[in-house]
């Protein structure tokens, strides 16, 4: 008995490195512009890795390329669930680079910046239909969920039939409304947090151990 | 087909703007990209179209990634899409999808992202302002 269960965990046991191993899943954090996405994906990254993922900022198309930190290994009762983690271009439909002019930018750069978010967005959009097992979709709380860009990306997530987190960030802001945000997104569970101040990360990690582990 | 062009509007000296209306049985026949050239050709001559049966998820993602492509600085700056939002009540995908049929068949209005302003939107209501070039 004793034999016979110890090789079967130590059997368990390969087959699950094999399987975390070989083919983490590949967690997509998507959302609109200045949400807090590459805020989270750093926060995840450092509590798990000690390394960042990217630069954050107040003016919107910080992240203009898909940024990727492999094998997270996070940890949940006992149990290790790898994912990479893909933190995406802030994803719109309009791109005009007078707005960045505002934001104290030479033109050059502005029109740069907006070239390159662009690219950016084209090819998270891309990734989404192809290449992602997984999506973590970033609100900012404070903010009207109700905008034609989030309906669609929750729509074009639903038609791929996969496991989608919605989380309301910037809790710490008083402004901030999760209920607008669940009630906007009924079908599926939102996990509020303040990415910036850590807040509430231990739901957020114990969901993303069970919608992606 | 004729093709739907904005060639006679576009000339005009007092510049209306056009507004293109296309039905669900005009998109019907129509492959993916091809949708995409009709609405995008039509919005970068400045007009509004209305897709009596909007399109797919994959359509709406494809659309995004080549409006990106085509966004250049002082000539096209994208596109504004608007759709009823979804309501608990109106939410039929989970149904939708048990009786394999394809997603929802709503209204959709697009145009240059410079001159269409959605000024209100509800489940019921789309209100949007229209403005010259
Ligand atoms: N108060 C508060 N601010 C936050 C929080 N998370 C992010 N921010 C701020 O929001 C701004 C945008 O954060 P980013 O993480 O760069 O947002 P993003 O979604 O990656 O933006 P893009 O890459 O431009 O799409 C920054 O100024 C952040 O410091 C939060 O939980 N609370
Ligand atoms: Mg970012």
């Amino acid at each position: 008995m004793g034999l016979l269960t110890n090789l079967r965990d130590s059997v368990s046991r390969v087959t699950d490195r094999l399987f975390t191993d070989s083919e983490p899943k590949r967690i997509g954090i998507y959302g609109p512009p200045n949400a807090g996405k590459t805020t989270l994906a750093n926060r995840i990254a450092r509590d798990w890795t000690g390394d960042a993922v990217g630069p954050e900022s107040h003016i919107p198309h910080e992240t203009r390329r898909a940024r990727r930190k492999e094998g997270v290994e996070i940890e949940r009762n006992g149990r290790k669930v790898t994912i990479d983690i893909v933190d995406t271009p802030g994803v719109t439909t309009k791109v005009d680079y007078k707005e960045f002019l505002d934001h104290e930018m030479e033109k050059d750069d502005a029109v740069r910046r907006s070239r390159e978010a662009t690219e950016g967005v084209a090819e998270a959009m891309h990734w989404l239909r192809e290449d992602v097992d997984g999506v973590i979709y970033v609100l900012d709380s404070t903010t009207d969920p109700f905008t034609q860009v989030n309906t669609m990306l929750i729509g074009i997530i639903e038609s791929q039939d996969l496991p989608v987190l919605i989380l309301a960030n910037k809790t710490d802001l008083p402004e901030s409304n999760v209920q607008r945000v669940a009630n906007a997104f009924p079908q599926h569970e939102t996990i509020p947090l303040s990415a910036l101040e850590g807040e509430n990360m231990d739901e957020v990690y114990d969901k993303i151990a069970e919608y992606f582990g | 087909m004729p093709e739907v062009t904005s060639d006679e509007s576009a000339d005009e000296p007092d510049g209306g703007v056009q507004i293109d209306l296309i039905s669900g049985a005009r998109m019907e026949g129509l492959t993916s990209m091809e949708k995409i050239r009709l609405i995008l050709d039509g919005v970068r001559d400045g007009n509004i179209v209305i897709l009596e049966e909007g399109l797919s998820p994959d359509e709406e993602s494809k659309l995004i990634e080549v409006t990106m492509t085509e966004i250049s600085p002082d000539d096209f700056s994208g596109i504004e899409i608007e759709t009823y939002p979804q309501s608990q009540a109106t939410d039929q995908s989970l149904l939708d999808r048990l009786m394999g049929r394809e997603s929802a068949k709503k209204l959709t209005v697009i145009g240059p992202a410079n001159q269409l302003e959605t000024l209100h939107k509800d489940e019921t209501l789309i209100s949007a302002l229209v403005s010259r070039k």
